[in-house]
């Protein structure tokens, strides 16, 4: 690069003038994403704050947007949820674990470490709609290997017990809750294994050198330090699972439905439904009522953050 | 052991539910895979004759995705730059939070804001945009991609070494000169992977597209038009349009496959560019 001597005050000038019209650009763009942040919240707020009272969580959908609620819509997210907890927990922290704490020896596990874990970031990347018609397949209808929809093949106890049991499972809790848990299942286990990745390895070493087995040292050194980074993870995946609208409803459908469930096999629907329900309706009286409900979704949402941040500062303690 | 073949388990299950079910898709005697792959016409439901075209789905989703990308890409690229070499530490307190709620906003929740606040603003705007249409539901998708872009380039440009940075300052440069002229280059591999990863997001995003972009799967070029995406057009299938069991039902699962073949080439490609093309510094 050359520069003719003359110019060169007048290039210093253009440069600084550049530096710093880059900078108010760049302030710009950042401000963009909280004014869409205010603007979002606002119009929601807009809308939605007249319906928000106690009855709106009580009642159950209706014809009528003024009675419209969200009662069963909420106890359906509750049980798919839970079920969707109870399963992926387990399975996302095993994984973990087996990735972070059995490191390979031979080059054979090496390679399928490897191989597992490019397969977790491509399972990472699958659209939670194509879980839904897998979570179809595979939970609801079992392939169709046993018996169908309408005559099960294998049922414990009647329809009106708790602990009713139908193989294949139908388009019910159970099968809503296993579907979700395959959509966040890859964000637990790569949020798990940065938890287990932060346990200082002194801990490790200093249990093996008491002659702990490598169990001993996992079950009860590594993870209790864990647990914390383990228990955030899962919560924010939980946050994932509850807003999660497109796999349940490739499960559920849109059904009309004014009752909570009553055991794992009961039909369901969701927040996140209800709400696609209602903003997909024409009249702008749902619309408002659609509103309402997303300021219940967003304030289930919020608290689950706030409890996640929570656990963070107050179990995480210093290990170094 | 049991647990990790799980995830394995996952992708086989997900690969042979596609694979067998697309199969018998081909197999009906109203659809071949030429017809499917090459075809300009979709319409399953409507209409005497059946046609089942790829390319009218295809063109929506490239729409959609397009108009995301260009208000995610750069904005969220700028953002990740002022974040990392810019931003006061008090502006950072706010900026991050926010950007992790907007992250953390269900998608339900951006297609009810696309269809009840950026749709009827673009009408007031211009008249020419239909009540359902591409752009909107892009802009939305954009916002929603917007935190993905922006973190994880912000994560490359963090993992940009000091010394770089202090290099050019030596050399005389002003800040601009270091954050566009130095540190993006350095980061570049992580931002491109950022920007995959945020269009197979796009591509598979649904309930922004299955609320706002419409139902009416054509080839246009125009964004104010409506359009149908992959995505919207199983939701469409799922809730009920078509329960008998015919070629419409399976026609799902074709898209569905098309999808995940996307979204995979998508990541793989994301993954060998942060491998191959990482500069490593140290």
């Amino acid at each position: 690069m050359t520069i003719p001597a003359g110019s060169a005050p007048r290039g210093k000038l253009q440069r600084a003038l550049k530096n710093h019209a880059f900078r108010w650009f760049c302030t710009l763009c950042a401000a963009v994403s909280v004014v869409v942040l205010a603007i979002l919240l606002g119009s929601l707020l807009l809308q939605g704050w007249r319906h928000l009272d106690l009855e709106f969580i009580r009642n159950a959908p209706s014809r009528k947007p003024e009675k419209a609620g969200l009662g069963p819509a909420m106890w359906g997210s509750i049980w798919i949820c839970a079920a969707c907890a109870l399963t992926a927990l387990p399975i996302g922290a095993a994984t973990a674990i087996f990735l972070e704490e059995y490191k390979p020896a031979s080059p054979f596990i090496r390679k399928l470490h490897g191989f597992l874990q490019l397969n977790i970031s491509n399972l990472a990347g699958v659209p939670s709609i194509v879980y839904g018609i897998i979570g179809l397949t595979a939970f609801v209808q079992m392939f169709g290997l046993v018996g169908n929809l309408n005559e099960p093949g294998f049922t414990v106890g009647t329809p009106d017990d708790w602990y009713y049991l139908q193989l294949p499972f139908g388009r019910g809790v159970l099968a809503g809750g296993l579907t979700l848990m395959l959509v966040i299942l890859p964000i637990v286990i790569v949020s798990s294994q940065e938890a287990l990745r932060a346990v200082p390895n002194s801990l490790r070493e200093g249990a093996l050198a008491c002659g702990a087995t490598k169990w001993q040292m996992v079950w009860r050194m590594t993870l209790p330090a864990a647990v914390p980074g383990i228990m955030t993870g899962a919560i924010l995946a939980m946050s994932r699972a509850i807003g999660e609208a497109a796999p349940i409803l490739v499960i559920a459908g849109i059904v009309f439905i004014r009752f909570t469930p009553q055991h794992l096999m009961d039909e369901f629907t969701a927040m996140p439904l209800q709400i696609y329900d209602w903003a997909g309706r024409p009249q702008d009286e749902f619309h408002r009522v659609a509103a309402t409900g997303i300021l219940v979704l967003l304030a289930v949402l919020l608290t689950f953050n706030a409890s996640a941040v929570l656990i963070r500062q107050r179990f995480q303690k210093p290990l170094q | 052991m049991t647990a990790s073949s799980f995830s394995i388990l996952t992708t086989l299950v997900i690969i042979i539910v596609l694979t067998t079910e697309t199969i018998r898709f081909f197999r009906t005697d109203e659809v071949s895979f030429g017809a499917f792959i090459t075809g300009l016409e979709w319409n399953p439901l409507l209409g005497a004759e059946k046609h089942f075209g790829i390319w009218p789905l295809v063109c929506g989703t490239l729409m959609v995705t397009v108009v995301a990308m260009l208000l995610a890409i750069p904005l969220g690229l700028i953002t990740a730059i002022y974040l990392s070499e810019y931003a006061p530490r008090t502006l950072r307190m706010i900026l991050k939070p926010v950007l992790e709620v907007l992250a953390g906003v269900p998608t339900v929740v951006y297609g009810f804001f696309a269809l009840t606040v950026i749709t009827p603003f673009l009408r007031e705007l211009y008249g020419g945009f239909e009540i359902y249409n591409v752009f909107s539901a892009g802009l939305a998708v954009g916002i929603m991609c917007l935190p993905i872009v922006c973190s994880i380039s912000e994560d490359a440009l963090q993992a940009v070494p000091l010394s770089l940075r202090e290099g050019a300052y030596g050399l005389g440069a002003t800040k601009f000169d270091v954050s566009v002229k130095v540190v993006t280059p350095a980061a570049l591999s992580g931002i491109i992977a950022a920007a995959l990863l945020a269009i197979a997001r796009a591509v598979g995003e649904t309930m922004i597209v299955a609320l706002a972009a419409g139902n009416l799967a054509r080839m246009i070029w125009k964004p104010t038009e409506q359009a149908q995406t992959m995505t919207a057009y199983m939701v469409q299938i799922f809730l009920g349009d078509a329960s008998n069991f015919g070629a419409e039902y399976y026609s799902a699962y074709a898209v569905a496959a098309t999808l995940f073949v996307m979204t995979f080439l998508l990541t793989i490609l994301g993954h060998h560019i942060r491998i191959k093309f990482r500069e490593e510094y140290e």
